[in-house]
């Protein structure tokens, strides 16, 4: 503890000193560590859940015929698997990550509001058991897919739509605030000397997140909103007999949900770009163009949303507009691509568990990138839009994109984290595990949607037979082999070889020069940055 | 950039953070089953809503009534007076990001939907084949189904309540040069004043939605010009409200001599607050009064 | 090894280039000249792609194998240069501008719709296709004909099982068939990949596209918008004819619209016995209504009501001819009037007053269903 303190901080200090003990730990903590273990642990559950759903999908998929699940309960659980997985798993495990990483890699003490912080981390369970436990209403829960296009979600969908609504206004909420914490941290809270071109990328990929949380969540807030007037109030914002229009749904929508998508990968761009120069010990290549590449796509990604919706009818100018705009994208991300390969380049590698996450991120990643870029093309989407070929390109963005990262993200800093190393060799099996199952379980798709194979149906035509088979035994092995990351976590948190500061040779940044595990407090002085 | 400090303050544990997200639930879920039983007997939606409103405004006397006694006590730095200042930007801007979307539904509807629905663009079909007797016009006080009703013109009451919004908007900025140079009595009374204004605003705007209830036809369900109207005048309404309840509160505390020339975020925050909500307003009167 | 890698890429590159057709693996090359050079762009770009990967991992694999530790490779020190990163900001914007160029060109001719020989309007409802030929007072309905046995998984999946309708869209070769798209309730998309037309099906408003056929045949395609719980069942037949085929198709389908005209004003005065009502009624209903309300009559609680037991199937008779009659607005319960003849609306009312235990014993005449419009 700081010496130096005056009387009136000795106060707030106290307090913290002796960690509290016990569930209420938890419940009341204003400690961004506890709450970055809250968000991080949420968000494995939330993994797990939205999981066992995705394995409900495939074992259905197993074969042509009705098997296991009837119709309306498979679009249940598609559409609670994309809801899940997307604000349930990976933006929590995100923002579990910043609170853990952002206070110690810019020399703060704290998040810069702390108790909003609990606030907004506590919402999330209460948004997520109302979604869960609509699905076990009279009538089910939302089945009009994660995309909840209207007229499916208003006139034509189950009573409890309402629930779903409110559990999404109050997730936003969450969201919202969680990205005001970050910002606010970020812009007020760093060390001396911390200027914003000295930050590590992880800082400031998430700046830019955050910037993106807040213009875009309310967007999500208000269309759910419309939805809610329109089903339950007589409105027609989506019903042309009123002077409406199902489409302006979707472009409402999309506004969010685009870069929603990206929301979802900058910090994986910011975590790789801290494992690759440590595990290649050489410093970052192209610092400052990867900053400016993030920016790009994130603003990029106003001027896009309507490249989902090529089939909709826009007229051919708009079409090409976002044609265009969304082709763009490709340049930025190709940016940060080459600059990780070029800090490869005459690097000394080594491969560590991290480090093989993050290789693979960058090669799965970017055939994810290609094929988004194979559906930018217009005409072709025409061919590919709402087929398997576009559940291919996501998954590879999200899972071996976004989930990848998350993994490697979790093994590079574990050690910091609780003060243990991993075990290296369940580490390597988990991620070869996962790799070789990923691919089974997501290339496949890539030849279904190709030979016509729609996405969101329970049942199909015979030719898809074999390869959703092949598909579906890949989602069993891909499920299976998460459950060894799941003692691979418990074990280094119980114990293991302890871990130095700074276990990894070629690390950098002001969290490997505190001791493992880090101090409940981290920077209770702030250090000078030179 | 931060400006150099020797410490960092760490506000101590709280259990208002998890009485508010309790809160939330209440209100999500209420609010769920509210709408689902309107037009049933079932209230139990309604009660819990209640509940849940009660519960988060316990939890902001709880809460703020913590940072002014911890405020008061000079545990806080300037770096966090900042960054409370620089929380209450970026929810406004958060807000103002909601409101965007709903204009942007406007927008989309008057120079999209409707005239496609009546044939223009590539959608010369929809308007022979689907929808042949509809004129695409805004304000739409015939929908393409049928439905008539009357436009809401700008002159008298939203006139009038631009003007008072307006005003409120000066008088609140007096108020504010008053806490600054330390003049309690322009503060108090400007901000009185502000108060005031924003609830004659409210009462104004009721009567204008009665008037369009009783007299106009002009309903919520009156197609999308009573969508756009009521969905965007009502949610600024909303705000007024709260911005209203926010200004009242500052003004209670103003009379219990709370604030100083330089430390005064909340009364500051509720100003921006007010500022914001009066910007909403004046392009509402604009996108969707007058033009 | 990177050498083993591009050999492989070769070979999947070669693999994917004779693929045509009906290939599991790839795109169909499809029967118009458009979906033809959807095709070819499909091809352009993946090839590109497959290139920068080889490029660009190949670089990448290089330095894994050599730069490795292990190896002894210490850390080079350079981490910037913007000549290099200039470079690789136009390269890949040039090689963007060549895939925009064919794009461009393709998409411009696929949107003009100008010039069309044929129009038929395509309606979309929960779960079906009705097929409108503007030119002529025709149209009909398209529904899924694959039995429910096969989808339950008690019969053999027969060839084209899920893709198989009773009754296809039929057009001929070489016209320009131009389509107006649109949907009753929810938005449906109409997508035939041989054609390369996919196009949202949104209700209220008509989407334009067209097609020019030009090879006669059979060609499948499905619903491609999320629209409720039978989605997946929601496929659409289209058969092509040679244009004196098609001819001689639409003179006996026009000829069949007046028999059936007559049949439904014979129908009118001819009395229904239960017996003949409840066997036409369960087809009927098994056909159209179960899909929602079940083949039990039990509904799905919450989305779709049970008929069985139901107090408008008990005793409200002219309530119960009413909904079936014109549905129930803002539902997904819609009007049977112009999808169903007066004696099938008839029947199938019977059916649902007698079955699963309902026991009215009302059986309901043709001429009971006066509030019928006749289209
Ligand atoms: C993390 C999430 C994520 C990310 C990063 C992306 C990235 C991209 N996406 Fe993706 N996308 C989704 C998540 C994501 N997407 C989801 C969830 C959906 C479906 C939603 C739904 O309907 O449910 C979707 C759907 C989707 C569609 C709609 C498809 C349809 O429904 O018909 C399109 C169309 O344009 C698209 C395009 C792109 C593009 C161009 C990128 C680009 O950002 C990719 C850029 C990257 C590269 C191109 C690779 C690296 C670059 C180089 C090596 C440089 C050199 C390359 C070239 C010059 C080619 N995406
Ligand atoms: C980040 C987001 C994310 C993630 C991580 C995933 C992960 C997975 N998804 Fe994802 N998915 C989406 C986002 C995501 N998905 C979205 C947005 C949609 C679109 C929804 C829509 O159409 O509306 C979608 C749709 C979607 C579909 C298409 C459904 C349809 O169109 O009908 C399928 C089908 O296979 C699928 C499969 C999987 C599988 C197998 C995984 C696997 O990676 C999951 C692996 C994890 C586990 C399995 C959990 C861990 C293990 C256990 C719990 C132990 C038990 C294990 C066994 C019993 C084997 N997903
Ligand atoms: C796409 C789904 C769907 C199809 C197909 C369908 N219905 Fe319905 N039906 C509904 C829904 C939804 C309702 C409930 C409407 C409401 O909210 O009152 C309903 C209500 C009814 C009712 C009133 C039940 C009651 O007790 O109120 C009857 C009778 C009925 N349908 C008969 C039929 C018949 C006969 C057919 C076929 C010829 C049919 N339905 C096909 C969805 C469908
Ligand atoms: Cu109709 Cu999907
Ligand atoms: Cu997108």
């Amino acid at each position: 503890m700081n010496t130096a303190t005056t009387t009136p901080e000795q106060h707030g200090a106290e307090h913290h000193d002796h960690k509290p003990k016990g569930l209420m730990r938890w419940v009341l903590t204003t400690n961004h560590k506890d709450i970055g273990s809250l968000y991080l642990g949420f968000s494995f559950l939330m993994f797990l859940i939205g999981g066992a759903m995705a394995m409900v999908i495939r074992a259905e998929l197993y074969q042509p015929g009705l098997q296991i699940v009837e119709p309306n309960f498979f679009n249940q659980m598609t559409t609670v698997h994309g809801l899940i997985m997307v604000f349930g798993a990976v933006m929590p495990a995100f923002t579990g990550l910043a609170n853990w990483l952002i206070p110690m890699m810019i020399g703060a003490p704290d998040m810069a509001l702390p108790r909003m912080n609990n606030w907004s981390f506590w919402i999330l369970p209460m948004a997520f058991s109302i979604l869960l436990a609509s699905l076990f209403m009279e009538g089910g829960g939302p089945n009009f897919g994660w995309t909840f296009y209207a007229p499916l979600s208003t006139t034509y969908s189950p009573d409890s739509t309402a629930l779903f609504v409110f559990a999404v206004h109050i997730m936003g909420i969450s969201s919202i605030l969680g990205a005001i914490n970050v910002v606010v941290t970020i812009v007020n809270m760093r060390a001396p000397g911390m200027t914003y071109m000295k930050m590590p990328l992880f800082v400031w990929t998430w700046l830019i997140t955050a910037f993106l949380l807040i213009a875009v969540m309310p967007v999500l807030a208000a269309t759910v909103t419309m939805v809610l007037t329109d089903k339950y109030f007589g409105t027609s914002f989506f019903a042309a007999a009123g002077g409406g229009d199902p489409v302006l749904f979707q472009h409402i929508f999309w506004f969010f949900g685009h870069p929603e998508v990206y929301i979802m990968i900058l910090p994986s761009f910011g975590i790789i770009s801290a494992i690759i120069p440590t595990f290649s010990r050489k410093k970052l290549f192209g610092y400052s163009s990867m900053v400016y590449a993030t920016a790009s796509i994130a603003l990029l990604s106003f001027l896009v949303w309507a490249h989902h919706m090529f089939t909709t009818g826009m007229p051919v100018a708009a079409e090409l507009f976002f044609m265009y705009c969304t082709m763009l994208i490709s340049v930025p991300t190709g940016v940060k691509v080459f600059n990780w390969v070029a800090t490869m380049w005459r690097g000394s590698l080594t491969f560590e568990v991290p480090m093989l996450f993050a290789i693979a991120f960058i090669v799965l990643f970017t055939i994810g990138g290609f094929s988004g870029l194979m559906l930018a093309i217009t005409p072709v989407d025409f061919q590919y839009h709402d087929t398997y070929f576009v559940v291919a390109h996501f998954h590879y963005v999200l899972v071996t994109g976004a989930i990848f990262s998350i993994m490697a993200a979790a093994y590079y800093w574990l050690p910091k984290w609780t003060g243990h190393m991993y075990h290296e060799g369940l580490g390597k099996l988990h991620f070869w595990a996962s790799l070789i199952s990923v691919n089974i379980l997501f290339f496949p798709m890539h030849f279904l949607g190709l030979a016509g194979m729609p996405r969101r149906v329970p049942d199909y035509a015979l030719q898809f037979a074999d390869f959703n088979q092949l598909v579906s035994i890949g989602g069993f092995a891909f499920g299976l082999s998460q459950l060894i990351f799941l003692v691979v976590v418990i074990k280094c948190a119980r114990g293991g070889k302890p871990a130095p500061a700074k276990p990894w040779e070629g690390a950098e940044g002001l969290e490997w020069e505190m001791p493992s595990p880090a101090p409940y407090h981290s920077h209770t002085t702030p250090p000078i940055v030179k | 950039m931060a400006e150099q400090t020797t410490h960092y303050y760490v506000p101590s544990q709280s259990h208002w953070p998890i009485v508010g997200a309790i809160g939330l639930l209440f209100i999500a879920i209420g609010a769920g089953m509210a709408v689902q039983q309107l037009g049933s007997e079932a209230q139990s939606g309604g009660w819990l809503l209640t509940i849940g409103v009660v519960i988060i405004i316990a939890m902001m006397f709880g809460w703020f009534n913590d940072v002014i006694k911890e405020s008061d006590q000079g545990l806080y730095s300037a770096q966090m007076d900042r960054s409370f200042r620089q929380g209450m930007s970026w929810f406004i801007f958060s807000e103002v990001m909601f409101f965007a979307a709903f204009f942007g539904a406007l927008f989309y509807i008057r120079t999209i939907a409707i005239p496609w629905l009546g044939g223009a663009s590539n959608n010369q079909m929809t308007g022979q084949v689907l929808w042949p007797e509809f004129e695409a016009v805004w304000p739409l006080v015939t929908t393409p189904s049928g439905d008539t009703t009357t436009a809401m013109g700008w002159q008298g009451l939203p006139l009038i309540n631009t003007v008072i919004l307006l005003t409120s908007s000066v008088t609140l900025h007096f108020a504010h040069i008053g806490l600054e140079k330390n003049n309690r009595k322009q503060l108090t009374s400007f901000l009185a004043i502000t108060v005031v204004l924003g609830v004659i605003f409210m009462l104004l705007q009721a009567q204008e939605y009665v008037e369009a209830y009783r007299h106009m036809g002009l309903t919520l369900s009156s197609g999308v010009y009573g969508n756009t109207f009521f969905l965007l005048t009502g949610f600024h309404g909303l705000h007024v409200t709260i911005g209203t309840l926010m200004l009242f509160v500052m003004l209670w505390r103003v009379i219990k001599g709370h604030f100083s020339p330089d430390r005064h975020f909340a009364f500051q925050a509720s100003s921006w607050y007010w500022h914001f909500v009066d910007v909403v307003w004046l392009g509402l009167f604009f996108f969707v009064y007058i033009l | 090894m990177h050498k083993l890698i591009s050999v492989a890429v070769l070979s999947a590159m070669s693999f994917l280039a004779t693929a045509s057709g009906g290939s599991p693996f790839n795109l169909t090359t499809g029967v118009t000249d458009i979906s033809h050079r959807v095709y070819d762009l499909h091809m352009t770009i993946l090839y590109i792609c497959i290139a920068i990967g080889v490029v660009v991992f190949g670089v990448m694999f290089y330095a894994i194998i050599k730069h490795r530790k292990s190896k002894g490779a210490t850390a080079a020190q350079f981490h910037e240069s913007t000549k290099v990163e200039i470079i690789w900001t136009i390269i890949p914007f040039v090689i963007l501008v060549t895939m925009a160029i064919p794009a461009t060109s393709t998409l411009i001719e696929m949107e003009d719709n100008s010039q069309s020989d044929i129009t038929i309007k395509i309606t979309a409802s929960q779960w079906k296709w009705h097929y409108q030929y503007f030119e002529h007072d025709f149209g009909f309905f398209s529904l899924l004909s694959t039995p429910s046995e096969q989808i339950s998984n008690q019969a053999q999946k027969s060839e084209n099982y899920l893709l198989e309708v009773d009754k296809p869209l039929v057009i001929p070769t070489g016209k320009k068939v131009r389509f107006l798209i649109t949907a009753d309730d929810v938005i449906h998309s109409w997508w035939v990949p041989a054609f390369a037309v996919k196009q949202d099906a949104n209700p209220g408003f008509i989407n334009e596209a067209w097609t020019r056929v030009n090879e006669p045949g059979i060609y499948r395609g499905q619903c491609a918008e999320l629209c409720g719980k039978n989605h997946g069942f929601m496929p659409i037949v289209v058969k092509v004819l040679p244009q004196n085929e098609y001819d001689a198709w639409l003179k006996e389908q026009l000829a069949q619209v007046e028999v059936a005209k007559q049949a439904e004003t014979k129908a009118l005065a001819s009395t229904l016995t239960y017996e003949e009502s409840m066997t036409l009624g369960k087809q009927v209903y098994l056909a159209r209504c179960a899909m929602c309300h079940q083949p039990n009559g039990q509904g799905i609680p919450g989305a779709f009501p049970p008929i069985k037991n139901s107090p408008m199937a008990l005793n409200d008779k002219q309530a119960h001819i009413d909904i079936v009659l014109h549905g129930k607005a803002g539902t997904a319960m819609q009007a049977f009037s112009n999808q169903l003849t007066a004696k099938e609306i008839a029947t199938v009312i019977t059916y649902e007053r007698n079955a699963w235990g309902n026991d009215t014993k009302d059986v309901i005449q043709v001429s009971e269903i006066i509030n019928r419009e006749v289209k």
